[in-house]
């Protein structure tokens, strides 16, 4: 597995913060009994072992000793095909699901050791989650939807309603205040669930799969939003999505899972041009590079550290896609500016060099892994 | 073991049945106990049955009494309150509510169904029977609540709830009100209790389905915003699972209305469904039918009310007419009811409706019907007879004794006995050499059983063949169950009056699946025919199964011809329903596939639609059955001779044991055929 040490450039995780979560060895096991099989600390050595020595039994290991970390304001997105675990996690952070093994770290504080009431109190304060399928209650309508979470803690009706309308116009849901569910779009419930996670004010913010039930169109729209509230809320974020487009877009890391084991942790372009196995070379197999590369990752090498008179200079987040009109024909070379600081230069030889390796070593990952499953079935 | 495994799942096994039959059937004369189940060997259930209701009574009879006191203390307000009320006030409630709930259609209908009642003249005894269920309509809905919140929270719970709430549920209604009399005593309160009874179960099913069924992320949305668990049951599954509950509101009313007529067979109650009974069984048709209009009419209002209540819910207060909020709707009602019996003081007509102005056109009535009946008298024997002698007696006593010179024109003389014993057999032969031994078994038996009838057959091989049946669509624990209940049947000596019952109910759906499935065929092909049917399968199912009697009653005069009618009437809702439903459906791409593969429309019904629909027609087939069963209490008012009569006379007699005996008689056949019909569909599902 490539280990994640680079600091990513632009928007990663501030390294100085203690993480806002933590997720250390985490298991669920469905079937019977499964806290026995965790009384040997030694079997905890070889989770893989582990797993599939359960599985001989029949029982379900949905989630296999997931470890990561969430900063403050980061994004953080879990992906996976369908039955790899991914809700399963996201359950286990939140308690809906009872982990039967390991540690969740909320500030510093493990979550599994919290009482019901206690942890009553912490989703009442500092989570908020949205669902695939929205989770509206049929009988109440939007306004009392989005209040609903604060009329279970009794809060008193003035200050509800002046945080209500935050959060309602937030989402762009003004005037649609007395609609119930049945009478409005899958956008729009989205728009009522997110306003209904988003006004108990939480910290920890948790979406699983929140746009997936949306057509493509509303999708990239909800994308657009949900980008926009982040840009002014700055929660920490957990997001599952089967998208990677959509993962793309939104995500700072991507957690990548299988049989509920993390098989790769890092940004979405290392998962492109570092892939830790074929499964993750498949996973990302169709996305454009040129879109997902920035100007940091086609430095020339050794180019002059001050810009030539006239030359044009890029962010160095800047997408590949979008320097090729300004390097086809007009300009040689491009000066890529990172904060108060220019890092170097793009030139089409060194963006063609860059595109070029990457793809060789997707390949070479899909290959290798390829022949070894081969030679495995053989 | 093996080879008793491997034998009874195949052909050989069925052979052997039939022949033993044959044997038995030779032998009959000299052994006649083959046929008719010796009184001496059975079992003395009823004497056991009433000395164990006796020593109930004595010992806890002073609990009972005090009980049904309590009871009647409640519906003796509940009823001089509805009683004190003027009947605008009442109508205009009931169209006020009606109004709200669903708009001005179903206001003008209220108000229409409520004046017939006061213009006919019977607003009192309409009104006593509301009472009866005003009281028994919540306490059924709070019981069946909390029993059916029970069964959701503790699985346990619920697998001792179901089958109880499924036993009291097939038990024929009649059946219940005799123990009720015995443990109650004499008078309304047993109407109260029966209907008590016989409405919680409905309550009960759909109030743990709805809590069950309710969407898992709305659940962990309601814990996520950190609900205790009293708040996530509370304010999160009850209401989201209300949709259902009020669904199971609808049924409780109508089992509840249902009931409450049915027991004012016992007389005392001065209500609606005692009036009818009186008057059909005086034969005064006129009276009965504008008096079952008023029932039908009662049921149909407070069936609609209901529904729309249970629609419209999910959409919250908006749905109402106007958007008002509840408080204002209360209010409303209010001053609607003041206001009305104000004016009720300065207009007393409003208050008392006066004789003068009734229309009551009974005695037109009955001259019409008399006309009628007379007039076409001829034509309804006709049709009374071939029915009788060409369908019910060769069913019931065989061609053996139905074949007379006298019903069918000539005597069933030895050749021709020998003609038809050939016939069967080279029919036989033919399913056989096609390869089905299965046809080639159905043959023979019905074959024989058309011979010597139904109640000819000796009971050994044919219990012998009902287990096999089960044995072989069910497994074992069916054949175990299959036998243990027939085996009841005939220890407890009424295996006479359980054939009996089983010829009425099988030649009813028979003709039920036919007609019905035809119909609901024809409906499924065209919107037109689907349109027309459904108020006609709307009424017959909110109608209370007293009231289907009377127009066959009517003209057919009692008998067992009018039992079959009404029977086939109640029963045939579901075999229309589920068909259309069934062949509506089927995939429209499977159905463009196999006419691109150019099948004929012919084709497309038989080899495409009709097999895919088959297990939706097979539940369809399932609810006709237990429709049946149901009828079939009550039809033995108009005269029978199975257990429904049985459970009618013990109620008549007062005799516990009886009456007892007969009605789970009939609860057993119910559940061996509604566990039969389920392990057919098991395999196809
Ligand atoms: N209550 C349960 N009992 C038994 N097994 C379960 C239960 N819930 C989930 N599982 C199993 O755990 C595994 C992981 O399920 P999970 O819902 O986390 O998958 P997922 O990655 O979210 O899939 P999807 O993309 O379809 O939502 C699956 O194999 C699933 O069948
Ligand atoms: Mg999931």
């Amino acid at each position: 597995m490539p280990e994640d040490d680079t600091q990513p450039s632009g928007s990663g995780p501030s390294p100085e913060l203690e993480p806002k979560l933590q997720c250390r060895n985490l298991w669920k096991v469905y079937g019977a009994q499964p806290e026995s099989w965790f009384r040997d600390p030694k079997a905890l050595n070889d989770p893989a072992a582990l797993a599939s020595r359960m599985r001989e039994k029949n029982l379900i290991p949905a989630a296999v000793d997931v470890n990561f970390d969430v900063a403050q304001g980061e994004i953080f997105v879990i992906m996976g095909l369908s039955g790899s675990g991914k809700s399963t996690v996201l359950r286990c952070l939140s308690r809906l699901v009872e982990p039967t093994f390991g540690e969740v770290l909320l500030d510093g504080e493990d979550l599994l050791r919290k009482s019901a009431r206690e942890l009553i109190e912490i989703r009442r304060h500092k989570m908020g989650m949205v669902f695939q399928n929205f989770g509206l209650m049929p009988h109440l309508n939007v306004i009392e939807n989005v209040t609903f979470p604060l009329t279970l803690q009794g809060m008193p009706e003035k200050e509800r309603r002046k945080r209500v309308e935050n959060v309602i116009s937030l989402v762009g849901l003004e005037g649609r205040e007395d609609s119930y569910p049945h009478q409005l779009s899958g956008g729009q419930q989205q728009r009522v669930g997110i306003a209904r996670s988003l006004a108990v004010e939480p910290e920890l913010w948790l979406l699983d799969e929140p746009f997936s039930a949306l057509d493509p169109m509303i999708r990239r729209q909800m994308q657009d939003e949900f980008l926009h509230i982040q840009s002014t809320l700055k929660k920490s974020i957990i997001f599952i999505t089967h998208d990677f487009l959509e993962a793309l877009r939104i995500a700072d890391r991507i957690m990548l899972m299988r049989d509920g084991m993390v098989v790769q942790i890092g940004r979405p372009v290392d998962l492109i041009t570092n892939p830790a196995d074929s499964y993750v070379a498949e996973f990302t197999r169709d996305v454009p590079l040129v879109r997902v590369m920035t100007a940091a990752d086609a430095l020339a090498p050794g180019a002059t550290q001050q810009p030539s008179a006239g030359q044009p200079e890029v962010a160095a987040t800047a997408t590949l896609e979008d320097l090729l009109p300004q390097l086809a024909g007009r300009y040689d070379a491009l000066a890529v500016r990172k904060g108060d600081r220019i890092i170097g230069q793009v030139t089409p030889e060194s963006l063609i060099d860059a595109l070029a390796k990457r793809t060789a070593a997707h390949g070479a990952a899909m290959d290798e892994d390829g022949s070894e499953t081969a030679k495995d079935s053989a | 073991m093996k080879g008793i495994r491997q034998l009874a799942s195949g052909g050989p096994a069925w052979g052997a049945l039939i022949a033993a039959t044959l044997v038995l059937l030779v032998l009959r004369e000299a052994a006649p106990w083959m046929i008719r189940f010796p009184e001496g060997w059975t079992v003395p259930l009823t004497p056991w049955l009433n000395s164990g209701m006796n020593w109930v009574i004595s010992v806890f009879g002073t609990y009972f009494q005090a009980f049904s006191d309590l009871l009647s203390v409640l519906m003796r307000w509940i009823r001089d309150g509805i009683n004190s009320l003027p009947w605008a006030v009442i109508v205009s409630l009931v169209v006020f509510v009606a109004y709200v709930v669903s708009g001005w259609r179903l206001a003008i209908f209220s108000f229409a169904a409520m004046f017939y009642m006061v213009l006919i003249g019977f607003w009192t005894e309409a009104m006593n029977s509301l009472a009866l269920v005003a009281l028994s309509v919540p306490l059924a809905v709070v019981i069946g609540f909390f029993t059916g919140t029970l069964g959701f929270a503790n699985d346990r719970a619920d697998r001792i709830i179901r089958p109880t709430m499924d036993m009291m549920q097939t038990i024929p209604a009649f059946a219940y009100l005799l123990p009720i009399l015995l443990l109650f005593g004499f008078g309304p309160v047993v109407g109260l209790i029966a209907s008590l009874l016989y409405a919680v179960p409905p309550m009960v099913r759909n109030t743990t389905l709805g809590l069950r069924n309710v969407d898992a992320e709305i659940i962990e949305a309601g814990r996520m915003a950190g609900a205790t668990n009293s708040q996530l049951f509370w304010r999160v599954r009850v209401p989201s699972a209300m949709r259902q509950i009020l669904l199971g509101v609808n049924q409780t009313t109508m089992a509840a209305f249902s009931m409450v007529i049915i027991a004012s067979i016992i007389g005392g109650t001065a209500d609606i469904g005692w009036e009818v009974l009186k008057s059909i069984r005086r034969a005064l048709f006129g009276e009965s039918l504008l008096l079952g209009l008023v029932i039908a009419l009662m049921a149909m209002v407070m069936d609609r009310l209901t529904a729309q209540i249970a629609a419209r819910d999910t959409s919250g207060p908006e749905g109402l007419v106007g958007g008002a909020r509840p408080r204002t709707l209360w209010l409303s009602a209010l001053v609607l009811a003041v206001a009305v019996a104000a004016l009720a003081q300065v207009l007393p007509f409003l208050r008392e409706y006066p004789a003068a102005w009734e229309f009551y056109p009974a005695d037109q009535l009955n001259a019409g019907i008399e006309y009628v009946v007379t007039e076409f008298a001829a034509t309804i024997n006709y049709i009374k007879q071939v029915a009788f002698f060409f369908v019910m007696l060769p069913v019931k006593v065989g061609f053996e004794q139905t074949i007379t010179p006298f019903s069918w024109g000539f005597a069933f003389t030895d050749t021709l006995k020998t003609g038809y014993g050939v016939l069967v057999l080279a029919l036989a032969a033919l399913s056989w050499w096609r390869g089905s031994w299965r046809r080639a078994a159905l043959v023979m038996f019905f074959g024989i059983m058309l011979f010597v009838g139904i109640s000819g057959m000796p009971w050994p091989t044919l219990i012998a063949m009902a287990t096999l049946l089960a044995y072989q669509t069910g497994g074992r624990r069916l054949a175990l169950g299959m036998a243990a209940g027939l085996g009841f049947l005939l220890l407890a000596g009424v295996w006479e009056e359980a054939m009996l019952s089983l010829y009425l109910c099988g030649l009813a759906v028979l003709i039920c699946l036919l007609v019905g499935g035809a119909l609901g065929i024809l409906a499924a092909e065209s919107d037109a025919v689907s349109v027309a049917l459904r108020p006609f399968n709307d009424a017959l199912q909110t109608m209370p199964l007293f009231v289907i009697l009377i127009p066959f009653v009517m003209i057919f005069k009692i008998g067992e011809f009018t039992a079959l009618l009404a029977i086939i009437a109640y029963a045939i809702v579901p075999s229309i329903r589920y068909t259309e439903h069934g062949i509506r459906s089927v995939s429209k791409e499977v159905i463009e596939a196999a006419t691109a593969s150019g099948c004929t429309p012919w084709q497309l019904l038989w080899r495409v639609k009709l097999p895919l629909a088959a297990p939706v027609i097979l539940l369809g087939l399932n609810q006709t059955i237990m429709y049946a069963i149901a009828m079939l209490v009550i039809a033995a008012l108009v005269g029978t001779s199975d257990l429904g009569q049985r459970v009618y006379i013990g109620l008549g007699d007062g005799d516990f044991g009886v009456g007892i005996v007969a009605g789970v008689g009939m609860a057993i056949i119910a559940m061996l055929a509604d566990r039969m019909t389920q392990a057919m569909g098991g395999d196809r599902m």
